[in-house]
């Protein structure tokens, strides 16, 4: 009997241990291809910050791509994909929290053989993905997160960023809120806790302080990201009235937020300044209280200062995704997108045509200047990895015959007025009293 | 299984892993490694599990193992992977020491929701302790093994070679307990404690052994699985994360320690594919087979080739039950 | 002053809504000695079916109070729907088995549920916020409050006598609570447990659904709302005692004190507060606090 059985006991973990191999070597079978630039896209596919974010980014993505292999793009950047190269995009959804993107990421390089990933919305998932692109040696844009210490904290030769930090967001509200005289003795705060919410708030007290020197922080509220419901968090405020509420929560936070407050008559009371607020305008309408100003982190959407790119971007945005406004998600993946295609065609001008390794892409993009729908893009931070650019802010007005939100009394930054110098820590900057801005 | 063999097993298994390493592309490798480390945290559960108490707080140990191994660099200056694991175990097993005589108390549900409760007191802190960088956790700094930093184009392999070592030794180990008095003795306890203290064992006394070795295995897999990923947050101590550490646990069944490595590969590669290839059916496709587990083989994957298959619905006159017998029936 | 009867009423109105969805975590276990881990799920379930029911009777062209309707009737509905199909296909096959097995099947079926409300009704948040200004404010000293929230201190009052009285004062109720205490007794004695088992799991849903429909005006209602609900729902169900009401509203309130104590007078601890107050809970008086200590059968 026993003898039987042991042979048994051999027979089948020997059967499943080949058939496990047998699939551990088919799962590693790699594809390659030259003629194909491969680009790896990440952003919120589901979730909170999907509808507000996330898709309008990715959609952002398609409609560029498409226009770029078709060679439809204003000059100059009407060549045919990147510089002769047919693009080709692999989308992925950001949701799931940082550690799992980091090994997505992992996926996308080595799995997915991908030449280059434009990605990111939360700053939580940048903060985790940065040191792992950099440890692969493998070529990160980061399109979209604020949070000012990923390239304060930490230098990087692969890993980029397209797009402004959070500190201009901030700075240029304060400038915004003291040339218009809006009265503010106290301030209520509420951002969520995470890296972008605890940079945001630093950057606007501290920005405050030099503006409006006796302004006081009452309530101060650090709600955790996703969550959603605020009914206490919105009693506190209630509790202390305030001049203003500032915050720069985003996505469905935001969303949720406004719609929980706004039946409470906390806007009655005090004046809704929001650092990000404009992506939550076309699905809230008629909800987001008027004379709220906001900011889009960029000269965005209904922000927009009028330029040929410009018009370009929104209408084919537009024929391709409807008639509502572009947010500052798409604007943002645009403005990486072109600069990427502008690296990759100076990098194969400069190695005789063939397609970019990330050594070649990167050397490329550090320190380029490049026109976008949002205006010029700078990368003049961080050793040339870290962009600044122009911004806008205004007040939101619903226009009932358009049924959208347009935005009045709109003022324009230009990016050295509340951008830090390269030599400068935002947070060191803005209490300093922003040395070399130059404002005009 | 015999101490000797055991051992002879795992070296087997060793050398193996480590001649197809060497063949393996990048991501298949970091897959493995994935798997092997939240193996040794599931293989935590499966102790825990055969000795009658079924855990919903994993993650607690998992996340003290990440986050010691991570400030065993930080605080103490540490930089070879190899002592920053153990010393996320050993901070995982003393914590886990220091708790268990308390949980040891505890029995069914209770047990697990106490252990789930703290998971969550611990995401709790760790969520709001901005020093641990918060919800966002940190990184951490490549280690160095055995003195060498690790180059980029062969850290992959020696941080998967390192970690496959770890699991297959702790294997072993845990195989050679299973057969040890106290190990036989709390499979008795998993049919029956009442019993077992009528006949002069401790129920308690074992639980908390138990739980203590659990608690050092998720050390020790959470250590790794910082060290291997760079990355640290307090998502390791939520219960949704011990839920998957379940849920492969069951699906492992606990009469075979390779089982248990199987069934994490087979979540890993689920997890790996899904977000891009199915994202919003993989849960589905998970509790779907978990339901097909429980109510087909109970067992888990071990009873395939243990020889010892569970049968479902009748608890068995001689050997040990598979699912425990029913309240107030006599047998 | 202000401070207290800020906290007073948060408490209040989060303790109610607490009461509301933990309602029949603890009845279902009481009766089938099942801790459902589905049960945020199904909570989730109701929110969704609120936001679409309500959408529903919006376009439709019926007025705003018809949203309460609406609300009601969705949860009715997915208890229609979940709570009988759940009991007679999946959880029959269990009953008398280990709980901690249960617990693991209601484990697969928490993580089925969330893809399926994902293929039903897409990834993107729903926000039905109109019936949350549908009762005005009141406004107390300097503070306001929505009539919402507090409404929902009557429904919570509502559901908790509506099954205290249904168990303690109808001749059904009796024998549920015979089915309670001694179930084999009760078969014996010609009571159709089964039935009786449907009845009460269906009745758990639909409490479970009621909690997710009236709270989906007040939050964004997107995947991964039952994970945290159902946590918070194990806390006040063992902070009271597992399988009684009273146990869960003097849990509901505990916790719901808890909570709004943290947020207004320490943030930092308001993540956890709910669960160390569930350890100490389980550390002192591991039945809760209103359990009496049952003799075990071997």
């Amino acid at each position: 009997m026993r003898m039987q059985f042991r042979g048994k006991r051999f027979g089948r973990p020997a059967a499943l241990g080949l058939v496990a191999a047998v699939a551990w070597g088919g799962l590693a079978a790699p594809v390659h291809a030259q003629e194909t630039f491969k680009l790896g896209v990440v952003t919120f596919l589901s979730g909170p910050a999907a509808e507000s974010f996330g898709v309008p980014a990715a959609n952002a993505a398609k409609v560029m791509v498409e226009a770029f292999n078709k060679g439809s793009v204003p000059k100059p950047y009407d060549k045919k994909g990147f510089g002769g190269l047919t693009v080709e995009t692999v989308l992925v959804d950001e949701a799931g929290g940082a550690t799992k993107q980091v090994q997505e990421l992992r996926n996308l390089y080595q799995r997915e053989n991908v030449d280059a990933v434009i990605g990111y919305v939360s700053s939580g998932d940048c903060l985790a993905v940065a040191p792992a692109a950099e440890e692969m040696k493998k070529f990160l844009v980061l399109f979209d997160c604020g949070s000012p210490r990923i390239f304060e904290e930490a230098s990087y030769k692969y890993v980029f960023r397209t797009a402004s930090h959070g500190a201009m967001d901030n700075v240029a509200l304060a400038r915004y809120l003291k040339s218009r005289n809006v009265k503010v003795e106290t301030m209520n705060l509420i951002n969520q806790d995470y890296a972008w919410g605890h940079d945001s708030r630093s950057d606007f007290v501290g920005a405050m302080q030099q503006l409006y020197p006796n302004a006081k922080a009452a309530g101060d509220l650090l709600p955790k990201f996703g969550a959603g419901q605020y009914g206490t968090e919105i009693s506190a405020l209630a509790r202390q009235p305030a001049d203003i509420v500032y915050s720069s929560l985003w996505g469905g936070d935001l969303a949720a937020f406004v719609l929980q407050a706004a039946p409470r008559g906390l806007f009655k009371r005090s004046q809704l300044v929001l650092s990000a607020g404009d992506h939550v305008l076309p699905s809230l309408g008629d909800k987001m209280p008027d004379g709220t100003i906001l900011g889009a982190r960029g000269a965005y959407g209904i922000l927009a200062a009028k330029s040929p790119l410009n018009d370009w971007f929104w209408k084919t945005y537009q024929d391709a995704h409807g008639q509502a406004a572009v947010v500052q998600a798409s604007y943002r993946m645009a403005q990486a997108l072109l600069g990427v295609k502008l690296a990759v065609e100076k990098a194969m001008a400069k190695n005789g045509g063939k397609k970019p390794n990330a050594d070649e892409l990167a050397e490329a993009l550090r320190g380029l200047e490049w026109d976008s729908p949002g205006g010029k893009i700078q990368m003049a931070l961080a050793g040339g990895q870290q962009a600044i650019q122009p911004i806008a802010i205004g007040r939101t007005k619903y226009d009932a015959a358009k049924k959208m939100v347009v935005a009045n009394d709109v003022q324009h930054f230009r990016a050295e007025c509340v951008n830090p110098p390269a030599n400068m820590k935002s947070l060191d900057w803005i209490k300093a009293g922003f040395p070399g801005a130059r404002c005009d | 299984m015999a101490p000797t063999k055991a051992l002879a097993f795992s070296l087997a298994a060793i050398a193996v892993l480590l001649l197809a390493g060497l063949a393996a592309p990048k991501w298949l490798l970091f897959l493995s490694t994935m798997a092997a480390s939240h193996g040794l945290a599931i293989l935590g559960v499966v102790v825990l599990m055969r000795g009658g108490g079924a855990t919903f707080g994993q993650g607690l140990f998992f996340a003290v193992g990440a986050y010691g191994a991570a400030m065993a660099s930080i605080q103490l200056g540490i930089t070879d992977a190899i002592l920053r694991a153990l010393l996320g175990a050993l901070a995982a097993g003393l914590l886990a020491g220091l708790v268990a005589p308390l949980l040891a108390r505890y029995r069914g549900i209770f047990f697990a929701m106490l252990t789930l409760a703290l998971s969550m007191v611990a995401y709790g802190i760790l969520s709001k302790w901005s020093a641990l960088g918060g919800t966002d956790g940190f990184n951490l700094p490549r280690p160095t093994v055995l003195g060498m930093m690790l180059d980029t184009s062969w850290a992959d392999y020696v941080l998967y070679g390192l970690t496959v070592v770890f699991a297959a030794l702790a294997a072993a180990g845990v195989a050679v307990y299973f057969r040890s008095s106290s190990g036989l003795a709390s499979l008795a306890v998993r049919g029956n404690d009442l019993r077992v203290e009528y006949l002069g064992a401790s129920p308690r006394a074992l639980l908390a052994l138990n739980f203590s070795i659990a608690g050092a295995l998720g050390g020790l897999g959470g250590a790794l699985t910082g060290l291997a990923l760079g990355h640290v947050d307090p998502q390791f101590a939520y219960w949704t994360t011990s839920g998957e550490f379940v849920f492969a646990a069951i699906l492992a069944g606990y009469q075979s320690v390779a089982a248990v490595f199987v069934a994490s590969l087979l979540l890993e590669v689920v997890r790996s594919f899904s977000n891009l290839y199915f994202p919003n059916t993989w849960q589905l496709a998970l509790g779907v087979f978990l339901l097909l587990v429980v109510l087909f083989r109970p067992g888990g994957i071990g009873s395939l080739w243990s020889g010892r298959k569970a049968k479902p619905a009748r608890p068995e006159p001689e050997g040990e039950p598979a699912v425990a017998c029913k309240e107030g029936t006599a047998t | 002053m202000d401070l207290a009867l800020t906290i007073g009423i948060d408490a209040l109105t989060y303790a109610s809504w607490l009461f509301i969805v933990s309602l029949g975590l603890t009845l279902v276990f009481g009766v089938l000695k099942i801790l459902n881990m589905a049960h945020g799920s199904i909570y989730a379930l109701g929110a969704y079916a609120a936001a679409s029911t309500v959408a529903l009777f919006a376009s439709w062209g019926w007025s705003p109070a018809s949203s309460l309707v609406a609300m009601l009737f969705a949860a009715a509905a997915v208890a229609a729907v979940v709570g009988p199909l759940l009991e007679r296909t999946l959880l029959a096959r269990f009953y008398g088995r280990d709980e901690v097995l249960l617990l693991l099947v209601t484990y697969a079926l928490f993580l089925i549920l969330e893809d399926a409300t994902k293929l039903i009704w897409g990834v993107n948040p729903y926000y039905v916020s109109e019936p949350y200004s549908l009762l005005g404010n009141i406004e107390i000293g300097k503070l306001v409050f929505v009539g919402y929230d507090l409404a929902l201190i009557g429904l919570a009052a509502v559901c908790g006598l509506a099954v205290w009285l249904g168990l303690n004062r109808t001749v059904a109720g009796k024998v549920v609570l015979a089915v309670i205490h001694n179930p084999e007794m009760s078969a014996s004695m010609g009571v159709n447990i089964s039935v009786v088992y449907s009845v009460a799991f269906t009745i758990g849903v639909f409490l479970a659904a009621l909690g997710g429909a009236f709270t989906a005006p007040m939050i964004s209602v997107q995947p991964g709302v039952s994970v945290s609900v159902i946590i918070v729902s194990f806390a006040v169900v063992i902070i009271g005692g597992l399988g009684s009401i009273e146990g869960a509203a003097i849990g509901a309130l505990v916790v719901g004190l808890a909570r709004a104590v943290a947020v207004h007078v320490m943030p930092e601890i308001e993540l956890f507060s709910i669960y160390l107050v569930m350890a100490a809970v389980l550390v002192f008086r591991p039945e809760g606090l209103f359990q009496s200590v049952k003799a075990r059968v071997i």
